[in-house]
């Protein structure tokens, strides 16, 4: 054990650090519109081999050799500059890791470029309303009719559908085959007559999901990643990195510091509640939860730079379960700290994912329910331990 | 950065788990459990043949020289065995006089500490109920201790106390000093049994940098107890999981049950992401002083809470079985209890954790 990262590492952090005083823009820059910004100071992470590492420079990416050390350090210190960096949309947090490890060449020099320059921009289409942990199962279909695949059906629960030019999604395309060999990734654009969107609005109020309905709507038929009928282990590659996204415990530290911060000013019956010997319990319980998220990440992290990921594929496999419980717990204090301040409902705004004012709290912890359904629920996650983890039986299962 | 073992210490663990399978199975185990003698000298001796008594002890003066976290890594397994025995104790005092005695008191006891000739205890709870509660700890007066201590683990079996003073420092007390008076308790552990120590003028030696030796110990107390919790815990999931594929209700095996195939992925995931935490904080000891005390005191609070509900739930997993002495459940369960409580309970090192963060 040895927890030092090493002098190579520790220049490369401080070079890192020296380019991160470039952000926020300065100048003639810093009066471009925010998102214009973004792109930007990506593109300079990308010439400096900081952002995009592992995307060849064909495609638009940095080009550097693969590196979990390096990765981290970068997570760290954009994390630490709030800079743009690698985007989480789904784009490129998503689709582009799928396309390059199974894309056409023609669909790479295509889709990746301007993705990944944020000039393309992607939503998913997965889920149905008949289908959501037994995604499988999905009824929306694709006919090949000539030169096109012809769409019909409804998607759920499809973020930014509204702003999307494109979106990636499963479709049925062979109604003879067994539930898992009929289904097609198909590559779909969103600015077209057939197609038809609504907001979803959640339990919060806000609407960042969206339905999109297909009504004979077209994609051209090269528009296919994989081979007919290879949709669903297609898909399997995506999902992996959306599992990465939503187990990232350096969101977990932060939000814990958050907390800390919140309690720091919060009063508990008129009394600081910092010097509430419940609330200070509380607090130190849900760090025993946030240090295991941590030391939890530190030990797959380091696995993995040595290529032992096979020792760690249980907490692997228990991160996106315990963490999304992690999250709830620690919304559900700071809830707790506003008292009656409480009861008072609110609009989302974006500015809540930073701030610690009553509305921020009540939305972030009503959105902290989230978590634990989107990307395989708490509850298939558990299944999938108990069977693949612990080698218990599998569910007696019907006959499909 | 490597955050996890290396060949030596998987090898370390991996030793002492098939000597704790070959030397003392479960029938064995009920049989010391049964007899309510804990302290098996023939486990001891094969213990010393593989040389951990010495383990904390430096290789000048016989021992393996190793630190915080190696003696963690044994005590999982301990706890995954459930072994009978003052191991874990005897290292903690050893870690004591190592890091509080001067030259001449290091030569003198710890070779003997080392090969496992006699064996050592510590005595670090006085009659306050609390690990930080000075004011109820024995007073040493010259050399003349006075006081009792309690909750002393393996207070019959040890030749050799390492005693928490009122002052805050350490000294040592011999079995046979004259005014010791050992009155066994009768513990909920009997994998570990408990004793009070009544001194009254009792010859005892004064470690020379104790108070700083009091922090060391006290917080590798908290990694070994957090990682014999964690031992004890996954042994308790291995074996509800074995007993939930075998046990037919309903026509089928229990664990084709979803509530009860959830139930066990809740458990395991609970106490296999610990692992982290009870390894940091034992790093931490060796090598990152600033974080040890509550880090230390996290990974208590945390694992031993843990492991307990594990117990709980395992115990419910095997029916009216759990419930019975016969089964085996409750050895890992009270083993688990006494790992929460010995040293402070949760509240309490939730309590220094808050303090110690900052809060």
């Amino acid at each position: 054990m040895d927890l030092r990262y090493g002098p190579e590492y520790e220049v490369f952090r401080r070079e890192l650090r020296e380019f991160l005083t470039g952000w926020p823009l300065s100048g003639d820059e810093a009066a471009l519109p925010q998102a214009e910004q973004e792109r930007i100071f990506r593109g300079r992470g990308i010439d400096a081999g900081y952002v995009y590492r592992e995307t060849p420079e064909a495609y638009g990416g940095s080009g550097q050799p693969s590196d979990p050390l390096r990765d981290r350090i970068l997570q760290e210190e954009y994390g630490r500059a709030g800079a743009p960096g690698n985007s989480l949309f789904q784009g490129p947090a998503m689709l582009v890791p799928t396309l390059l490890e199974l894309g056409s060449e023609q669909q790479k020099q295509r889709f990746i470029p301007p993705t990944l320059r944020g000039e393309m921009s992607w939503c998913q289409g997965y889920s149905e309303p008949g289908s959501g942990s037994d995604l499988a199962s999905l009824q929306a279909s694709a006919r090949l009719e000539g030169d096109d695949w012809v769409l019909n059906g409804q998607k759920v629960w499809t973020s930014n559908a509204d702003s999307a030019d494109w979106m990636f999604g499963l479709f049925r395309s062979e109604p003879e085959a067994s539930k898992h060999a009929g289904i097609s990734y198909l590559l779909i654009p969103m600015k077209q007559e057939g197609i038809r969107v609504r907001p979803l609005r959640q339990l919060s109020g806000a609407a960042e999901f969206f339905e999109v309905f297909f009504d004979d709507a077209r994609t051209p038929a090269e528009n296919i990643v994989g081979q007919r009928g290879e949709g669903w282990q297609v898909s399997r590659s995506t999902l992996k990195h959306e599992r990465n996204l939503i187990g990232n415990p350096r969101m977990i530290s932060d939000q814990f510091d958050r907390l800390l911060a919140l309690a720091r000013e919060a009063q508990v019956g008129g009394r600081p509640a910092l010097s509430d010997a419940g609330v200070r319990r509380r607090l130190a319980e849900i760090e025993g939860f946030v240090r295991a998220c941590e030391t939890s990440n530190l030990r797959i992290l380091s696995a993995s730079i040595r290529g032992e990921e096979m020792q760690v594929m249980l907490p692997m496999m228990m991160t996106k379960l315990y963490s999304t419980d992690v999250t709830q717990m620690i919304w559900k204090l700071a809830y707790d700290l506003l008292g009656t301040a409480g009861l008072t409902d609110c609009e989302w705004a974006p500015n809540y994912a930073r701030d610690s004012t009553p509305p921020a709290v009540v939305q972030n912890y009503l959105f902290s329910l989230g978590p634990a359904i989107a990307g395989g629920a708490s509850n298939i996650q558990r299944n999938i331990i108990g069977e693949r983890g612990l080698g218990l039986p599998r569910d007696p299962r019907p006959p499909s | 950065m490597h955050f996890g073992l290396s060949e030596e210490q998987a090898l370390l663990q991996e030793t002492l788990r098939g000597f704790i399978e070959a030397e003392c199975p479960p029938t064995r185990l009920r049989e010391i459990f049964d007899e309510g003698a804990a302290h098996d000298s023939a486990l001891w001796k094969g213990l010393a043949e593989i040389g951990l008594p010495g383990l904390c002890v430096p290789e000048s003066e016989g021992g393996a020289g190793l630190g915080a976290l190696e003696l963690a890594l044994c005590c999982e397994e301990l706890g995954a065995g459930a072994l009978p025995g003052p191991l874990l104790f005897h290292g903690l005092a050893t870690l004591a006089l190592r890091e509080g005695g001067a030259a001449a008191q290091r030569e003198r006891w710890l070779p003997a500490l080392a090969s496992g000739e006699r064996v050592a205890s510590i005595a670090l709870e006085g009659v306050g109920g609390s690990i930080d509660d000075a004011a109820g700890r024995p007073a040493l007066d010259a050399a003349a201790l006075t006081g009792v201590a309690r909750h002393v683990p393996f207070a019959e079996v040890a030749d050799l106390f390492v005693v928490a003073l009122m002052d805050g420092g350490l000294a040592v007390v011999e079995r046979d000093a004259q005014g010791l008076v050992v009155e066994a308790e009768s513990g909920i552990d009997r994998t570990r049994p408990l004793g009070t120590l009544h001194f009254d003028a009792t010859p005892a030696e004064r470690l020379e940098t104790g108070a700083e030796a009091f922090d060391v110990v006290r917080d590798a107390a908290l990694c070994a107890l957090a990682a014999d919790a964690f031992g004890a815990a996954w042994a308790l999931v291995r074996m509800t999981v074995e007993y939930a594929k075998t046990r037919q209700q309903f026509g089928r095996p229990i664990a084709e049950f979803q509530s009860v195939k959830h139930q066990l992925a809740d458990m395991a995931t609970a106490i296999e992401l610990s692992r982290g935490l009870y390894w940091y904080a034992a790093y931490a000891c060796d090598h990152i002083k600033a974080e040890a005390s509550q880090q230390a005191a996290l990974a208590k609070a945390h694992i031993g809470d843990q492991a307990v509900e594990i117990a709980r739930q395992a115990v419910e997993l095997h029916g009216g079985l759990g419930f019975t002495w016969e089964c085996d459940v409750q050895i890992w369960f009270k083993r688990a209890l006494f790992d929460r409580a010995f040293l402070g309970t949760p509240d309490e090192h939730r309590d220094r954790a808050a303090a110690l963060g900052g809060y």
